[in-house]
Order: C-alpha cells, then structure tokens, then sequence
C-alpha cells in the first residue's frame, strides 16, 4: 500500500472535470486509504483486538458561497464520477461549461520520520503493551482496583487533488496508548489517567516507558485517595509545564481560527496588531512539529503543514487559515484545513498549539504564591469562542499554602475567561514542555492535536470545588 | 429480503465449529445543509455502509470492521477478526446474546414522507428559520442556520440465533445565534426535531435561540455561596445522562460504579422514581432493538429513591449473575456493543417550574451547564460544572448570572433532590428533560 497512488491521477483529472461541470469556481478530491490496529485491556483481560479499514472519497465544489459536497466509498472511476456529480449539483442547481484540469504533482513534505511501521509489528508485541501496563498500575499500591488501557495505531495515506492543478499526498502515522486506574480508599474510588501518543512508528515505545506511564496514572489515583474538596471561589493558579497547554487551545486557540472570526463569532475578532494577552506571551501553532500527536506533512486541502506565530509578546500578529477563508481574504492559507475523515468538510483547525518559555524558574513561581492552587494535570475542557469563557476539569491539583504545593484536592472545574486569563498570566517558566495527546471537536469532528506550555501562573481563576 | 441482512447471514453461515459469529451490517445516509445569510453554505449529501464481524472461540473475542461492503472486504473483515481472536484473553462470560423471548414491542420510526421530501423544501426551511430567528430580536444575529436529516438501515445476525433487521429516519433544524450589545456578545441555539419535517416547530426554535443569548446580556458574576439550584429540563436531561453512567451494568461488574454495592437501598430522596423506557414512543430515542438485537424493555432503575436495579448486556448480566435488560448500545460498525441506558426519565411531579421557583427563598435558575465531561466524576462522584442562569430571590426570578460553578457529589444531589416538575420534555438526548430542584449545591464565583 506505501508509496503507490489509491488513484490513478488521469482518473482525477477527469472526475474533477465532472465536477465542475455545473459551472464551480472549485472542485477538490480528498482521498484516505486508513488501516488501524487497536486493542483494549480492561479487568485484567485483553478484552478485544480490533482491525479496521476505512477507505473513501470525498469531493467538494464551490460556487460563489455555496460548498456542495458528497462522498464515496466506492473508489472506482464510476463510483468517484457519481460523487463528483452529487456535489456538484449540490453546489449548484444551474449548468456551467466543461473544465479540464492538468495536476501538477507536489513534492512530499514529511515531518515525522518513520523508523518502524506498526503494521509490520506482531500483535502479540502490541498486545503485550497493555499487559505490562496492566501489571506495573497494580503493583504500585494494593488500593489500585481497577486498571483499564488501550493501545492504537493508524496509517493513513490521504490524496488531494483540485482544480488549482494541485495533487498532493502524505502519509500519517500514529500511535497512542491510554492508561485508566481506579483505587479504592476509605473516602470512596478516585480515578488516574495518563496518555502517549506520537506521529512516530512504533519505535515510539523505545522513548516512551509504558510501565512509568502507568505507575504515574496509579499514583495519581493514590494520591487523591487523601483529596480534600477543592476550594470555591477565585484565587491565583499555577499551571505544571506541559499540562496546562490545552488552556491556550480552548481558551484563545479556537477564537483564532479564521472561519470564526469571518462570522464575527470570536472576542479576537479586529484584534490583529493589538495586544490581547500578557506581553510574557507568545503562541505558536506548528504543524510541523517532528513526532507531535498534531504534526501533519501536509493539511486535509494539500498545503504544506507550518509553524505559524499567533501572538507574538502578548500581540496578535495573525489568525488560522484554511483554503476557502484565505481565498474570501485572498491571502495565503497557513496549512490549518483539517477533516476527520473522507467523510467530512475541511474547516480552520489547529495543530500543535503552544507557549513558548519565559525567564521565571517553576520553583519560585509557586514560592511566589502565598494561597492558591497547583495545577498539575487538566482534563478536558470547553469554551464559548463568542465570549471567552471556558472550563477545565482538574484532574490533578493541588492546594499552595504560603508558597509551598500542599494537599492534593478532589476534582472541580476550573473556571474563566480566555482573554482576560492571556492578560493574567504574571509568571511564565524556563521549563517548557508537550502535554498529552489530545482530540479537537469542532462541528461534530474530531481531530488529533498537541499542546504544551511551560508553568506559569494566572493571577485569577475561579475554582469550582465545594469547600469554603 | 435486505440485502444487509443477506450480507449478515452469508458471514454467520461461514461459522467453523466451535466458533461464534456477530455480523453487524449497515447502511447510512444523511443530508445535511447550512444557511448563512441567505445563501447556502454548504450541503453535504452522503451515504456510508459497513460491516463489524465479531468472533468469539474458547471464551477469546476478536473484531474487525470495513466501511466497505464488496465480497472481497467482507472476506477480508472476518478472516481478520480471526486472526484477533488468539490475542484476547480467555474470559468465562464472554459470548453473544441469545434470543431470551421477550416481545418486541414494535415502534414507528421509519417515515415515507420524510424519505421523500424533496431537497429544495429542506434548503427553504433552512433560510425560514434563519428569517425567524432574525426577526425575534433586532440584537440577534445568526451563525448558522441548520436542516439535517439521516436514514439509516442495519441488520444483525449471530450464531446463537438473532437475526433482526431495522431501519429508521428523522431530521433536525437547529439555529445558532449571537446577540450583541456594546462590547458584550452572548451566544444561544434552538432546535426543532421530528420524524418529518411536518413535525418542526421553526417558531419555537427561533424564539428559543434568540431568548438564550439575549438574556444572558448584561449577565454578572455572582458571589460565591451555598444554594439551592431549579435545573431547566434541558440541564436535567445533562444531569441524567452523568446518573446513568453510574447505572451501567458493566461499571458495576468491573467494580467501578460508586452505586455497585447499593443495591436495595436508598440513594436518592424519596420522590425520585428513575425509568429508562425506550418502549415509550414519545422518547426521542425510542427504539425496538438494543444492540445485540434483543428487545428494547422498559427498565425501573430507582424506585422512590430505592436503587432496585443496574441496566445489562448480554455480558455484563452474565458476569453479575443476572440477564440482559435490553440495554446493549452499539455506536455502528467499528465496534462492539457497551452497555447504557437508551430512553431515562424521571418519573413527573405535580407542579410547573414556576410554581418550583416560587417555593425557592435564595436561588438561582440554572439554564445552561458547561465542562460536564471534564469536571464530572462519575467514579468519584465529584460534581462541578459551569452554569449561567437567572437568579431566584424570595420566589422571584432576578438578573441573569454567569462565570460561575455549581459543585456538590452525584449521591449527594440525588438525596438532596427537593422538587420535581411536572414539565417533561422529550429532547433530542438518551434522557428526557424535567425542571429539577437540587439544594445545598456550592455556586462558586467572585
């Protein structure tokens, strides 16, 4: 499968030539060729081995503001013609001329070198992963009752093709693991979790120790045994290096993106040039970042994946692009166009969003907090891009006392505003680091991506928890 | 005869001894269209299909799945999920479902004239809803306005003898707003569903979409306190969809349901009668089938505040010595089936949210929650959500409140459940929505 086109491209060439036929200004033909290898360890079994092939088209005209769009799982030319007819009725309901088009091959963009293929890797091998995992999260205390993990790769070839005569590809490799631990205390169950994942082949398991992994989520579920309530109210928080870095995705990342702002449905909106966040801060999306659960050779549109500033010393300097925005603004597009699947519409998505590092050492920063909270793992979150507001779940924090982390807390959300928290950042940390794998939705559609940070504190946040 | 269910059968039929088989085979198709100013923005027609075979041989379980369906891939889907078999554990429970004679009680969920419903009428109720919701309000503008509907057919068959196969429709239209005013700007949507389009109510959803953003304008920061909170139907609905993960039946076999040793006892205040029901047909989720093809059953989870029992697959009523209650759920072909409850309610109190608020001294209204999926515990119980809503003082509804939390724990809001109203409404979710008052919940703010 690696290296050959899915589609012959005189093939394209035609079917782009019906789809323009009712007279689209565009016509784009996306197509993913994916096999994927998962397996669940739950109970102390491994529950399943699942294989799956997911393999289709899509196809997109344009005409005016109108997207029409349609897809296949039938790649034969027959089956991508009557795709291509679908969505460009769908475009349109009048008659245009013929078109022809002539792709013009671009050269391959990989960002994430590939030493050993996942499909080349025994399922036994994969497999016993899990088990490992499974055996290193029990031994780490006898309060440990539950353990559940999952491994999964995926590669996936993708071709574009459109009626700019462009005709790209690329190959996405990835790989994740997922550890879940229980532990049972005389205050209740309390829950750990960790997580790996990488553009890398499978050789990301000789960087990354499973076994650490699954004693570090064991010991956060241990260690909130002896949670108290988190407090309720506002107060200064610290964010632990890579775990905060989802904060910046949620909270500024998606008002940044281009589809947004063009319907004014984002705070960041005529706010390019202005200072909108703490002059400590400067937020890169780079999909071109080797190995990270976001970096991308190429978007879901063919544009070469990118490192693009967004704010640069707390100014915005510029927003997310993909084609159809850039085209309304006739600028260049960023390499920000990403779907789910062939099943799908690209729109503005980011990649791996992130804060560069300032001077402070993380040390003095919580010595430099006489009463707040240490944040050390956040889980998910959601934010209202018309408004800022957001929340977090804290997965792992903790209480600072007179400039020291004390007691470890049970779970709350964590509560704020997007702009106003990029104005609130007063410390930013030496210490960078990526925080773990993450999936974006947006509109229905999850992709993979990446975020990261240093420790740095905002001045004000609302915690959500019950105590006083 | 479907040609799914022939697909089905023809994998079952290539059963060895010894080995059982699932085939699950379906079909999807959905149009889904955007209106933004007037114009269309995208429509996306769009049909998929695909096949999951699941085996099982000596207590080991393999899967795979294809999102296509020509001999070859079918082939392919099984000798793959074969290979899978010899790297599961051996696990005493595993195994299919098998037919348990419990009736089918039939339901309508298949509709002709939406089937039929030409694409020019669905694209001009699009930009009517846009048009409505404009007019509400001068301060509104729209987002996006929505016309979806899918279709989708499927078949099941197994080695143990089910064999069923189904197919159902329904549509949607939702509107998405923005309402402004000076430098402040508030977001709302409204939604209408139905088994046709005949069944909308576009009013509605336009009055709903601008009503939830304007009236967050001029929303403050309350103080930080404990009160009593009146859940819209829409949050309850939310809410219920957090209890019903505690309810699992395979949370309970893997010990990681807080409620698994509670069975027979009180776990929330007396008036709280918890029914899934996907028989009921005014449920938006009603259905005929679970997921492994048996039928779908009314189930009492909690009856007058007494845990009486946990909802079950095949599986999980094997693994804790009880039987299926109809409760598989399968999210398509790419996988196998988990365990959930598919139509909740809260059996109705006697009185209108009105007359709830009326009762409340110092309160607040909670008519939107954020971040449930990641300040919920459901193992822990630990509750902390976003909210804005209005707040309630002396019975009196007052200003519109935001950026605050209300935290509490799942069994503590179960016991402390004060009222519950007689206003259910059959939402668009796998929970019906009733307004709901809960007390002694934290509201942290400023």
């Amino acid at each position: 499968m690696a290296g050959h086109d899915v589609v012959e491209s005189d093939v394209l060439e035609r079917v782009l030539g019906a789809a323009m036929r009712t007279g689209g200004e565009f016509a784009e033909v996306f197509i993913e060729d994916k096999r994927s290898t998962s397996a669940g360890l739950d109970d102390g079994r491994i529950e399943q081995v699942t294989s799956g092939r997911d393999r289709g088209a899509g196809i997109r005209v344009v005409k005016g503001e109108t997207t029409g769009f349609a897809h296949t799982a039938d790649l034969s030319e027959a089956g991508l013609r009557s795709a291509a007819e679908a969505a460009a009725a769908a475009a349109s309901q009048g008659t245009g001329g013929a078109n022809t088009v002539t792709l013009t091959r671009q050269p391959e963009h990989r960002v994430s070198p590939i030493e050993r293929y996942a499909d080349e890797v025994s399922k036994t091998e994969k497999v016993s992963l899990l088990q490992r995992i499974d055996e290193a999260a029990r031994a780490s205390g006898a309060a440990v009752v539950q353990v559940s993990a999952g491994y999964a790769d995926s590669r996936k070839h993708i071709m574009i093709a459109n009626t700019h005569g462009l005709l790209a590809s690329d190959e996405q490799v990835r790989q994740h693991v997922r550890i879940s631990v229980v532990a049972n205390g005389d205050a209740g169950m309390q829950t750990g979790f960790q997580s790996a994942g990488h553009t890398f082949g499978f050789e990301m398991f000789d960087h990354i120790d499973v076994e650490e992994l699954a004693r570090d989520a064991a010991r956060q579920a241990l260690v909130k045994l002896g949670a108290r309530p988190a407090p309720s109210g506002t107060m200064p928080v610290v964010i632990k290096r890579g775990s905060g870095g989802v904060l910046f995705h949620e909270a500024c990342g998606h008002g940044l993106e281009a589809d947004l702002i063009a319907k004014g449905g984002s705070v960041y909106r005529g706010k390019q040039g202005e200072l909108v966040a703490s002059p400590l801060v400067t937020l890169v999306d780079d999909g071109t970042m080797s190995g990270e659960w976001g970096a991308i050779g190429i978007d879901d549109e063919g544009h070469p994946s990118q490192y693009n500033v967004l704010i640069e010393d707390g100014v915005l300097s510029d927003y997310m692009w993909d084609y159809l925005r850039a085209r309304k603004e006739g600028r260049k597009q960023s390499g920000n166009g990403r779907r789910q699947s062939y099943m799908h519409l690209p729109m503005v998505r980011m990649t791996n969003t992130y804060v560069l590092n300032g001077s402070d050492e993380p040390d003095d920063i919580v010595r430099a907090t006489d009463h707040g909270v240490y944040i050390a793992q956040l889980g998910g979150g959601q934010v209202n891009t018309a408004t800022g507001d957001f929340v977090f779940g804290m997965t792992e924090a903790y209480l600072i006392e007179n400039g020291e982390i004390t007691e470890p807390l049970r779970e709350s959300n964590l509560l704020g505003n997007g702009p106003q928290v990029l104005r609130d950042i007063d410390l930013l940390g030496n210490d960078f680091a990526m925080g773990n794998p993450g999936t974006c939705g947006k509109d229905g559609q999850g992709v993979p991506v990446g975020d990261g940070q240093p420790t740095l504190r905002v001045k004000a946040l609302t915690i959500g928890g019950t105590a006083a | 005869m479907s040609d799914l269910q022939e697909i089905a059968d023809r994998v079952v039929a290539m059963a060895q001894p010894g080995e059982h088989i699932e085939a699950f085979v379906s079909r999807d198709s959905e149009t889904d269209i955007r209106i933004y100013e007037g114009v269309v923005e995208h429509f996306v027609a769009a049909q998929t299909e695909g096949v999951g075979i699941r085996v099982i041989r000596d207590g080991r379980t393999g899967f795979a799945y294809a999102g296509v369906l020509d001999a070859a891939a079918v082939a392919e889907v099984l000798a793959e999920a074969r290979d899978n078999v010899q790297f599961g554990t051996p696990d005493e429970w595993a195994g299919l479902a098998e037919p348990d004679g419990v009736d089918v009680i039939e339901q309508d969920l298949w509709s002709d004239a939406l089937a039929e419903f030409a694409t020019d009428e669905k694209i001009a109720i699009a930009k009517e809803l846009e048009r409505l919701t404009l007019a509400v309000d001068p301060r509104i503008r729209v987002d996006d306005a929505n016309y979806a509907d899918a279709a989708s057919e499927s078949a099941v068959a197994t080695t143990t003898g089910i064999r069923r196969t189904g197919r159902e429709n329904g549509c949607y239209v939702v509107v998405s707003t923005l309402a402004d005013d000076g430098d402040e700007t508030q977001t709302g949507f409204g939604f209408s569903v139905g088994r046709s389009p005949a069944d909308f109510n576009l009013a509605k959803a336009a009055t709903e979409a601008s009503d939830r953003a304007t009236r967050l304008l001029g929303a403050t920061k309350p103080a930080t306190k404990r009160t009593t909170v009146v859940l819209d139907p829409y949050v309850t609905a939310s809410f219920l969809g957090i209890i019903s993960s505690t309810l699992n039946g395979e949370s309970v076999a893997k010990g990681r349901s807080l409620f698994m040793d509670r069975l027979g006892q009180t776990v929330a205040a007396s008036i709280v009668t918890l029914v899934d029901d996907p028989t009921n047909p005014k449920a938006y989720t009603a259905t005929d089938l679970d997921g492994e093809g048996l039928a779908a059953r009314r189930n009492v989870l909690i009856d007058s505040g007494v845990l009486q029992q946990f909802v079950h697959s095949s599986y999980s009523g094997r693994r804790v010595g009880a039987k299926s209650t109809g409760n598989a759920i399968r999210g398509g072909f790419k996988g196998t089936p988990g365990v959930g409850c598919l139509a909740l309610q809260l059996l109705p109190g006697q009185r209108d949210q009105s007359a709830l608020v009326a009762d409340v001294d110092d309160g607040v209204l909670i008519q939107s929650v954020s971040g449930l999926h990641s300040g919920v515990n459901a193992i822990s119980g630990d509750f902390s959500a976003g909210a804005s809503g209005l707040s309630i003082s002396k019975g009196q509804l007052g200003g519109p409140i935001r950026e605050f939390t209300i935290a509490s724990t799942l069994q503590r809001m179960l016991l402390d459940v004060v009222e519950i109203g007689n206003d259910i409404d059959w939402l668009p979710m796998r929970a019906a929505g009733v307004s709901l008052v809960i007390r002694d919940v934290t509201m942290s703010g400023s």
